[in-house]
């Protein structure tokens, strides 16, 4: 400053200069989806929410809220990314595969997974667009999978697949340990429907919809981070609630 | 504008960054916030009931969103809800530290002098009422955004984890309505900035100096 409260012309001129570039760089952000230089600064930062929401806001042990069966919302969006309803050709022959770093890999039928220890509960649905559904699902504890298939020391993930043109999910262990995550067969108190991710599908109130794989075919355990349909997208990959 | 021979130093350079860049961080916010709303535009459970709202159903012009589809707006306000609440804390640290909080803080003794200031504003008294640094209607809007920033955060985080936060997300009402509010807040700030930009002009014109490079000379140099 040359006097005392007088800018001098060069800072009055930076000031402009300021104002006139902040003003042309938030015009032509807007509708933007950040481009080829920010959007991989965005997908790194994202990186750091995943830490800081499986580090800091996720508890192995919190329970969600669970509501009375009498709460359930009327209806619950289906959602596959199939074009048509992905359905089993021969359901009787169906088995979901336990494998990767595990002492013991198990081929499931759904007679199998209905005499492990069951789950039932009636929870909100939250789903990344923001509306949320209230049902009852019902399944085994992924707990009780990893009781059976003893995971080697070096497994931290699993990888979920579904014969839904694809569609897959990797979540941390610490996740699927969390007693309401299950392998859900069944939900509103029938058998699940194709609809919904028949024979069998992950439910968690811990997460986004997104990170519930439906038509479930197998879960493989491992030790680097498994991508997913949308979070190889852009989408949060822990996806946590 | 008013002849004022003597400036005086009014604000402290962390309050003019944080002022600037708590502008830009929350259009940034506001605009992949409104992305993010049409994924799901409107407020209440699946099946309803909803709760009333003129924007259902709304999306907003391509130019007013940021972030190109659902997962590029979340990642902005994922990444810009940091610097936000930085910017939020640093400016409120400063405002206790430095004691500048009394001359932003409205309460109870300020009611008398926020009625004449508003029957100014209404015509209804002819000369403006003598004010310290900032007159009680200003005290009060910005004692009110503060208040709102705080809630807007808040909001925010019970819409963010509501199973592990769930305290906060009852607190507010459940998510839906938690969401209703974060969405409402916006347009607050929105009639808020208007509003001050507005005043900045037809009031106090000198007060952008001020805020741009510290020093302001013009009709309301005391301080309080």
């Amino acid at each position: 400053m040359t006097e005392r409260g007088r800018p001098s012309l060069d800072r009055r001129a930076l000031v402009k200069l300021g104002i006139a570039g902040g003003t042309a760089a938030f015009a032509a952000a807007c509708g933007w989806d950040g481009g080829n230089l920010v959007r991989p600064a965005l997908l790194d930062w994202s990186r750091v929410n995943d830490w800081v929401g499986e580090k800091i806001f996720f508890s192995p042990t919190r329970l969600a809220r669970t509501y009375d069966p009498a709460e359930r919302s009327a209806s619950l969006p289906s959602y596959f990314i199939s074009a048509m309803t992905p359905m089993l050709e021969d359901p009787p022959s169906w088995r979901l595969r336990v494998d990767g770093l595990v002492a013991q890999p198990l081929d499931l039928s759904l007679d199998d997974l209905m005499r492990l220890p069951r789950v039932s509960y009636t929870v909100k649905h939250h789903c990344v667009e923001g509306w949320s559904a209230i049902a009852s699902w019902h399944g085994v504890p992924v707990s009780a999978i990893v009781e059976r298939c003893r995971p080697l020391r070096s497994a931290r993930y699993i990888g979920f697949a579904s014969f839904d043109a694809g569609y897959t999910n990797g979540w941390d262990l610490a996740s699927a340990m969390h007693p309401q995550t299950i392998l859900a067969y069944g939900m509103n108190d029938n058998p699940l429907s194709p609809a919904h991710g028949a024979p069998l599908r992950l439910y968690s109130p811990t997460k986004l919809g997104y990170k519930l794989t439906k038509y479930l075919v197998s879960m493989t355990f491992t030790d680097r981070r498994p991508g997913g349909y949308w979070e190889d997208q852009g989408y949060p990959w822990f996806g946590g609630i | 504008m008013t002849d004022n021979p003597s400036p005086v130093r009014r604000h402290h350079w962390i309050v003019r960054l944080t002022h600037w860049a708590t502008a830009v961080v929350l259009a940034g916010m506001i605009a992949s916030g409104l992305q993010i709303y049409q994924a799901y535009a409107r407020f209440g459970g699946r099946g309803g009931p909803y709760l009333p709202s003129p924007f259902d159903g709304t999306h907003f012009p391509h130019f007013a969103r940021l972030g190109g589809w659902l997962a590029g707006a979340l990642n902005w306000h994922f990444a810009l809800m940091w610097p936000l609440v930085a910017l939020g804390l640093v400016y409120v640290a400063y405002l206790v530290k430095s004691g500048e909080w009394r001359a932003l803080l409205f309460r109870a003794r300020d009611v008398p002098g926020a009625i004449q200031m508003a029957k100014y504003y209404l015509r209804l008294r002819a000369d403006h009422p003598p004010q310290g640094k900032h007159n009680p209607l200003q005290k009060l809007a910005y004692t009110t955004v503060i208040v709102l920033g705080v809630l807007a955060v808040l909001t925010g985080l019970a819409i963010y984890k509501p199973t592990q936060l769930s305290w906060l997300t009852t607190l507010l009402g459940g998510f839906q309505a938690a969401r209703y509010w974060h969405f409402w807040i916006v347009w607050i700030f929105v009639g808020f900035t208007i509003t001050h930009v507005i005043l900045v002009f037809a009031v106090d014109p000198a007060s952008l100096r001020a805020m741009l490079t510290g020093w302001y000379r013009g009709r309301f140099p005391s301080h309080d």
